[in-house]
């Protein structure tokens, strides 16, 4: 009997130890990296030069920007950029809403819900966006008056509010039964029991896994090049036809696309260790 | 648009007055003053029948302990007293309305009638303070600052105004316990149903639930609790009932209950559960 309080003081410490853990600087993988990255660059310059490719590197800044007479331009790398993560944040908004919808269907336990729900996924899901993104061009756009833009936009955020909902339900499904049991016996309704008690707790379950799927969006909208909207990745394959610079160009694009990915999984694994927080 | 609805109330008349007398008839007079009461209840799982025709009459202020073996459906059939499991035959009443699968009553209804789990069931990502004040500002509309201030004053009845601002997972179980009782009594409920509060305790922290529960049913509330907490029901209960495979076998006043009950099997139960 001497000893009661002693458990309770002790589970406090011991909840912060395993994220400090994580902190650490990553010596090894950051070196692997580098390692691995240095090869590639070495193999492509090794090949150039075989090859007798002319690198013209210092032609590339100007597609970033330029200073001439009339002051500060942007080029059409950064011009690219914004377009690609215009489309980007709209889509993946829209994705977040049809997904959190499908998902919602999916568990509302009517019949008709779930199969419009299932049969919304399995068929987005086993079509190559490609397809998909001629569907919405060539078929949808001239019905409904899209333009290339909102065909593209449209397309992706059909592709992955699909993949969304899953992961939207996972999350859900993670919260323990008894939250709901609880909510419900204090006389929440369901959609008050999603809103105060079980979203707000399942966004720590669903963060990784949208991480990925953000990260994945960016880099499909370069799908988007074959309907001639002009992204990130547009850009490149124009400026290339008319400097024939493909190593530079190609390199260029793709270091802008991994920066742009890289700063994502920053800030969300920064999200991530903000509602990570054992209570 | 007033003549309207005259005409639509005179059209379906009958279908209001049937639905009246035949809810009176399934309903006798001596039962419509209890505020819980079920009739005739049946509960299947699949195939596995939880509940057999039971019945029961909770009145205003009356507290019932319900004991019985594992898997006797206890907790089912508290379970179904505020729609957390619904029952397939039978009724169950709460204050004269009906919860079935149906009811758009039920989150109104469950507003009266707390509810505190075995496995305490707190809300982790908010403070206790949040946990006690979401249902009233969410559900009953009351005003952030009151919330708080009735929150505070229960904390205080359950003896740990001190932890308002820790998180459930900083808390012992039994202080968890207490805040969940406490967050069902924010919703200044009528009813408080128990389904086995002080199982997942550790032996040093079940007296100070149970003393909290102790000062509650000295305040007058109708309570129906899931226990085996023989001690705790001598002291508090008007009405024992033992259940067993589905059925409830023995109802008694607990001054019978514990020295003759009528039947072979709840005595058998009892020396075992106080042998020791």
């Amino acid at each position: 009997m001497t000893d009661l309080s002693a458990p309770a003081p002790q589970t406090a410490p011991q909840t912060t130890r395993p994220r400090a853990q994580g902190r650490g600087f990553p010596v090894v993988s950051v070196a692997l990296y580098a390692l691995i990255i240095g090869g590639i660059i070495w193999g492509a310059y090794a090949g150039a030069q075989s090859m007798g490719y002319n690198w013209q590197w210092y032609r590339m800044p100007q597609y970033f920007y330029r200073l001439t007479d009339d002051g500060f331009q942007w080029g059409e790398i950064a011009i690219g950029l914004v377009k690609t993560l215009q489309l980007s944040t709209i889509a993946f908004v829209l994705a977040t809403v049809i997904g959190l919808v499908v998902a919602l269907l999916r568990m509302s336990g009517l019949v008709v819900g779930t199969a419009v729900a299932i049969g919304f996924l399995e068929f987005i899901r086993n079509m190559p966006i490609l397809v998909l993104l001629y569907l919405f061009y060539y078929v949808l756009g001239p019905v409904f008056g899209f333009d290339r833009f909102t065909a593209s936009i449209l397309c992706l955020a059909v592709f992955h509010g699909a993949l969304i909902s899953e992961i939207l339900r996972a999350g859900i499904q993670a919260v323990a039964p008894g939250q709901w049991e609880a909510a419900k016996s204090i006389g929440m309704s369901t959609t008050q029991a999603y809103r105060y008690i079980v979203l707000p707790q399942s966004v720590r379950f669903m963060l990784p896994p949208m991480t990925g799927e953000v990260v994945h969006l960016v880099k499909s909208s370069a799908i988007v090049s074959v309907i001639a909207v002009a992204e990130l990745t547009t850009i490149g394959r124009n400026i290339i036809s008319d400097t024939y610079m493909s190593f530079e160009v190609w390199f260029t694009i793709a270091a802008v696309y991994m920066v742009v990915t890289l700063i994502l999984s920053i800030g969300v694994s920064w999200l991530e260790n903000k509602y990570a927080v054992d209570h | 648009m007033r003549s309207d609805i005259r005409a639509h109330y005179d059209k379906h008349k009958h279908l209001l007055y049937s639905q009246i007398e035949d809810g009176l008839a399934r309903f006798p007079m001596e039962h419509r003053n209890n505020i819980i009461s079920a009739r005739n209840v049946d509960k299947f799982y699949g195939a596995f029948q939880a509940l057999y025709d039971v019945s029961l009459n909770v009145a205003k202020g009356e507290r019932v302990v319900i004991c019985g073996p594992s898997g006797s459906g206890k907790s089912t059939l508290i379970r179904c007293m505020n729609g957390l499991e619904f029952h397939n035959s039978g009724i169950i009443t709460i204050n004269g309305v009906e919860v079935n699968e149906r009811s758009k009553q039920l989150p109104a209804l469950r507003q009266d009638i707390g509810m505190v789990f075995q496995q305490f069931n707190l809300f982790p990502h908010l403070t206790i303070l949040e946990n006690l004040t979401i249902g009233p500002i969410r559900v009953r509309g009351v005003s952030k600052v009151e919330a708080e201030e009735r929150a505070r004053n229960y904390l205080e009845r359950v003896h740990i105004p001190e932890q308002a601002d820790k998180y459930p997972n900083q808390l012992s179980g039994g202080q968890q316990q207490r805040v969940a009782i406490a967050r069902s009594l924010c919703m200044e409920t009528q009813i408080m149903l128990f389904d086995e509060p002080t199982s997942a305790l550790d032996p040093e922290m079940i007296n100070e639930v149970l003393d909290v529960m102790i000062e509650l049913a000295d305040s007058g509330m109708t309570m129906v609790c899931v226990t085996h907490e023989m001690g705790f029901a001598r002291k508090v209960a008007d009405t024992m009932i033992f259940m067993e495979a589905g059925r409830i076998v023995e109802t008694a006043p607990p001054n019978k209950f514990f020295t003759a009950p009528d039947s072979e099997r709840c005595r058998l139960f009892l020396s075992q559960i106080l042998a020791h």
